[in-house]
């Protein structure tokens, strides 16, 4: 028997030994089995993967993603500044609030996907572990000189996903505000059991929930006091993963490239009319010309039909004809057969589409299908 | 009937000229929960050591490799609706497929039981 793993290896880490995150022993606590990913070692399951993805759709669930880069970026200046390198419209964001954003490079190939919150002393960004590095490089070079850059790299991140997670957290909260006053993509300062944290309405599972940064000295409390919730377990790698691709939110490294841009990978969203008429961020050519004219191909979702999961690399077929390749994919939980995302030429991009992806020399029946797979449930 | 085990966390029970073949509890612990098996086709001539058939899970898919030449006797029928029987029942209802050995002797480089649960526990 010989695995080959799908989504726990991420470029650009696997030469250096592997970082602990500040959980580390509190995850052997628990039974997580830990694996490598995005050069930090990290727990891909406790009990199981199909039971931790389950449990969060129904309850809650307590994700380390401490590996993830925290970043503030200030100074005189600084909303012009982040403007010019990222494509995001500030103008419009609000003291608290958090938007999605990308790290585009010259071509307007796509470095990582990002968060950015306003926070009153600047901008707080959120980057994907293994690309943190090369993050701050590409933003440090963009950035005027007198703009700081501070990694926030003494901070764990937590995030608690799933219908139950305002109850469990609600339970903690103190500090100015009510808990109820965020809604999804707000944030706030606020304490829990009396330790200071942002928090904020966001995710990476399609569920209502929260992401809570504090100190790497407070995580352990902090995770303690959630999972002596009734509601809360800790949650590994592995759901994370299956609970993204059935929310249909891409994975850098696998959906999202160098080799994609914002339209082909369906994040028009991403860019507002204002920053894509005035341009004046890294790739706004592209970004303008892919908006004007479109682009050869997309990214959809697909739903198999049968069990055999669809993985990345996998050739997807029109007729005789290949049309794209597989990102991601995998057996959704929740739906109990095989989903994926695929970049496919735009003739074959269409809702209901029927198409077949090879697998091991087999042809799986698959058809377009609109994301999200499993239906959002943010709170508005 | 005797069972051996390989390193690649096979067994194969064999009765006769006949071996039936799954991944072990250890196996189907590492891999999780297991979603799909694509089984061999009846009939079909395998050699020892050949990718045969594959085992899903929900964040992989793993070779299963035959322990021994032959050809493919049967496939567990019962797995196409209930592939969590390799997790619940992997040395038992769980079986992948019975191979009808070509050359029993191959069966000497396997290990039996007890050297299986040193090698596992040495991992």
């Amino acid at each position: 028997m010989s695995e080959y793993p799908v989504s726990e290896d991420e470029d650009g880490a696997e030469d250096l030994a592997p970082l602990t995150l500040p959980l580390d022993a509190w995850h052997r606590e628990r039974g997580g089995r830990m694996v490598e990913f995005a050069g930090y070692v990290m727990p891909v399951q406790y009990e199981g993967i199909m039971a931790e993805h389950l449990w969060t759709r129904e309850n809650a669930g307590l994700f380390d993603v401490s590996h993830m880069g925290q970043l503030l970026v200030s100074g005189e200046g600084v909303e012009p500044a982040l403007e010019g390198a990222l494509p995001i419209d500030l103008s419009t964001l609000k003291l608290g609030a958090v938007r999605y954003s990308l790290l585009l490079d010259e071509n307007g190939g796509i470095l990582d996907d990002l968060m950015v919150a306003r926070w009153p002393g600047g901008f707080y960004l959120v980057v994907n572990g293994a690309t943190k590095w090369d993050d701050i490089g590409t933003l440090r070079e963009t950035l005027p000189d007198d703009i700081t850059l501070n990694h926030l790299d003494d901070r764990a991140l937590l995030a608690l996903q799933g219908p139950k997670a305002f109850a469990a957290l609600e339970r903690h909260i103190g500090g100015q505000y009510p808990l109820a006053g965020l809604t999804f993509m707000k944030g706030g300062q606020f304490t829990i059991g009396g330790v200071e944290a942002w928090i904020s309405r966001s995710g990476y599972t399609g569920e209502d929930g929260f992401e809570i940064s504090i100190t790497a000295e407070d995580a352990a409390t902090v995770a303690d006091l959630l999972c002596g919730e009734p509601e809360v377990k800790p949650i590994g790698l592995g759901a994370r993963d299956s609970l993204r691709l059935e929310a249909g939110l891409p994975l850098y490294g696998h959906d999202l490239s160098p080799e994609t841009s914002a339209v082909d990978a369906d994040l028009k969203f991403a860019i507002n009319k204002r920053r894509r008429t005035d341009g004046g961020f890294p790739g706004a050519e592209r970004v303008q010309a892919d908006f004007a004219n479109g682009t050869t191909r997309r990214r959809i979702g697909l739903l198999l039909d049968g069990r055999m999961a669809a993985r990345e690399g996998a050739k997807v077929f029109a007729g005789d004809e290949q049309v794209g390749l597989v990102t991601s994919g995998g057996f959704s939980p929740s739906l109990q057969r095989p989903i994926a995302m695929a970049y496919v030429d735009v003739a074959h991009a269409q809702d209901g589409t029927p198409l077949s992806v090879e697998m091991r020399g087999k042809r799986l029946d698959a058809r377009v299908a609109a994301m999200p797979f499993v239906p959002h449930r943010y709170h508005r | 009937m005797t069972r051996y085990f390989s390193q690649d966390h096979e067994w194969i029970e064999v009765d006769g000229d006949v071996g039936t073949v799954g991944i072990t509890d250890y196996a189907q612990g590492q891999l999780g929960d297991i979603t799909f098996v694509d089984l061999p086709a009846e009939g079909a001539s395998v050699g020892k050591g050949d990718a045969v058939s594959v085992v899903d899970s929900v964040k992989a898919a793993s070779d299963v490799y035959t322990p021994v030449s032959g050809s493919i006797a049967a496939v567990n029928e019962a797995l196409a609706d209930q592939p969590e029987l390799v997790n619940t029942d992997a040395e038992t209802g769980g079986w992948l497929f019975r191979v009808t050995l070509s050359d029993t002797s191959e069966l000497g480089a396997l290990m039996d039981e007890a050297a299986y649960k040193t090698f596992v526990d040495s991992l």
